[in-house]
C-alpha cells in the first residue's frame, strides 16, 4: 500500500503526517515528527520507555500503529509543560541515566490524572509497566507520592 | 515498525467487516482481523505473522458491549482488559485478566484479541471455559451462538472470515466462589509459568489451566478426580495429575517436571480455598 497522509492530534495541535499503515506510533513520533522524547527500548511492549498518553491513558507507542491514533488526543513528554510530576522527578532525583524517565513520567502523569488518591497497590500495578535499568524505583515511588500528597 | 506493508481498514459495522474480509480474501490479501492489535506488532516485527490487509474490529459497537442483560453477562470482544478490570462485572475474569502482560499493555489488549491470540497463554479464556459461556461469532452465513466448550478446542475454532463478537455468561457463574493464581518463575513480573483458574458451582470444583500445555484447557477428568470426596486431598491431586492432557510444556520458563511440581501445589491451594466454600 502507498503511504497515506493522516492527521494526528498531538500535544494540542493537528499534525499532517505521511505514514505507512505498518508504521508504529513510536516510529512516526520520532522519525516523522521529531518528537524524540518517547524512547525506543524493547520495541515489544515490555519496557515502557516509549510510553505516551492517549485520551488520558498511558500507551506504549511501540504497540500502537500511527493509523490507530487518528481521532485520538495524543500527548507526549514534549506536551507536558512544567507539570508537577516533572518538577518532582528533579526534586527527588528520580533518575540516573534518564533513558526510562519520559516513559515513567507519562505513566505517572496518567495515574495522577486517573487516580489522584491511588493506594500503594494501584501505584505498583501501574508502574510495573515500566522498567528502570538503574533501579531508581524507590525514588520514583517517592516522587509520585509527593505529587499525590500535594494534590 | 513492521517489515511488511498492509492496507488498514476500520469497519464501523459487522456487515462491513464481513464484506471487507470476503473482498480482500478474493484479492489474495490474506486479511487478518485485529482488535487491540498488539500481537500484529509483536509477532509481525519478527516475521511470525504476515498479512497484506488488516481489518480492525475495535470500533464496532457490538464488540464494545459490557453489561448484564437480565440473567446474563454480555462482554464484547473489543473490551480492553483494563475496562474489564475497572468494570469488575465478573470478578474471576477481572482477577485472571489483571495478570496478563502489564497495566499499560492491558489498556490496549482486548478480550477477543487475547482469546484468539497465537501466544499460547490466552488466560482470558479460562473463566469462560469454567462457566460454560456461549460464544457469539459472525460469518457470511449469519450470527452463530455456540458453547465455548465446543468451539474452544486448544484454540477458538473459527472458519475463515468468521470472527468473535461477544461472550455471554450466566450471572450465577459471575457470583460463584473462585480461586485464580498466576505462578511465575521469577518474582511478580516475570513471564508466566502456570495460571490456574477455579470456581465452585453446584457443589463441584471446576479447574482450567494455562501455561501447562501449549494451549489453555479445562479437563473433565481432572475435575472428576478433584471432586472425588472419597479420597484424601493429596490422593485427589495425584489422580488429577495423572489425568492431564499432553504434552506438558518444557521450555526456558520451566521444565515439565517443575511445572508438575508447581501444579501439584496449586491444586492443593484450590482444594484448600474452595473445598469448604
Amino acid at each position: 500500500m502507498k503511504p497515506q497522509t493522516i492527521v494526528l492530534h498531538i500535544n494540542d495541535e493537528d499534525q499532517n503526517v505521511t505514514v505507512r499503515a505498518a508504521d508504529t506510533l513510536l516510529f512516526t513520533l520520532r522519525g516523522k515528527l521529531g518528537l524524540t522524547g518517547a524512547k525506543p527500548g524493547c520495541l515489544n511492549g515490555d519496557c515502557g520507555a516509549c510510553t505516551v498518553n492517549i485520551d488520558g491513558w498511558p500507551m506504549k507507542s511501540c504497540l500502537m500503529l500511527a493509523v490507530e491514533a487518528v481521532g485520538k488526543k495524543v500527548t507526549t513528554i514534549e506536551g507536558l509543560k512544567e507539570s508537577p510530576i516533572q518538577r518532582a522527578f528533579v526534586e527527588n532525583f528520580a533518575f540516573q541515566c534518564g533513558y526510562c524517565t519520559p516513559g515513567f513520567i507519562m505513566n505517572c502523569h496518567s495515574l495522577i490524572e486517573q487516580h489522584p488518591h491511588a493506594d500503594d497497590k494501584t501505584i505498583k500495578e501501574w508502574l510495573e509497566s515500566n522498567i528502570c535499568r538503574c533501579t531508581g524505583y524507590t525514588e520514583i515511588e517517592r516522587t509520585i507520592k509527593s505529587v499525590m500528597k500535594e494534590k | 515498525m513492521l517489515p511488511f506493508d498492509f492496507d488498514y481498514y476500520k469497519p464501523a459495522s459487522l456487515q462491513e467487516a464481513l464484506d471487507l474480509y470476503q473482498y480482500l480474501n478474493q484479492q489474495g490479501k490474506k486479511p487478518m482481523f485485529i482488535s487491540g492489535g498488539t500481537e500484529l506488532i509483536t509477532l509481525g516485527r519478527i516475521n511470525l505473522i504476515y498479512t497484506e490487509a488488516v481489518i480492525d474490529l475495535k470500533e464496532i459497537a457490538e464488540s464494545q458491549v459490557m453489561q448484564f442483560s437480565g440473567e446474563h453477562l454480555v462482554l464484547g470482544s473489543s473490551v480492553t482488559l483494563t475496562k474489564l478490570d475497572e468494570g469488575n462485572l465478573f470478578p474471576l475474569l477481572s482477577k485472571t485478566a489483571r495478570e496478563i502482560a502489564d497495566h499499560t499493555a492491558r489498556i490496549k489488549i482486548t478480550l477477543g484479541g487475547n482469546i484468539c491470540a497465537q501466544i499460547f497463554y490466552r488466560e482470558a479464556v479460562l473463566p469462560f471455559l469454567l462457566s460454560d459461556s456461549q460464544v457469539v461469532t459472525v460469518r457470511p452465513e449469519g450470527t452463530k451462538v455456540v458453547p465455548i466448550n465446543e468451539i474452544f478446542q486448544e484454540q477458538l475454532r473459527l472458519s475463515p472470515g468468521e470472527f468473535l463478537v461477544q461472550i455471554v455468561t450466566e450471572k450465577r457463574f459471575t457470583e460463584a466462589p473462585f480461586f485464580t493464581f498466576k505462578r511465575r518463575q521469577q518474582w511478580d513480573t516475570g513471564y508466566p509459568l502456570i495460571t490456574i483458574a477455579a470456581l465452585k458451582i453446584d457443589n463441584e470444583i471446576r479447574v482450567a489451566l494455562s501455561g501447562l500445555c501449549p494451549f489453555p484447557f479445562r479437563s473433565q477428568q481432572v475435575e472428576a478426580a478433584l471432586n472425588n470426596k472419597g479420597m484424601s486431598e493429596a490422593e485427589r491431586v495425584e489422580h488429577a495429575l495423572a489425568s492431564l492432557p499432553r504434552p506438558i510444556l518444557e521450555d526456558v520458563e520451566g521444565s515439565a517436571n517443575y511445572r508438575l511440581f508447581v501444579l501439584r501445589n496449586l491444586l492443593l491451594d484450590v482444594l484448600e480455598s474452595l473445598d469448604k466454600a
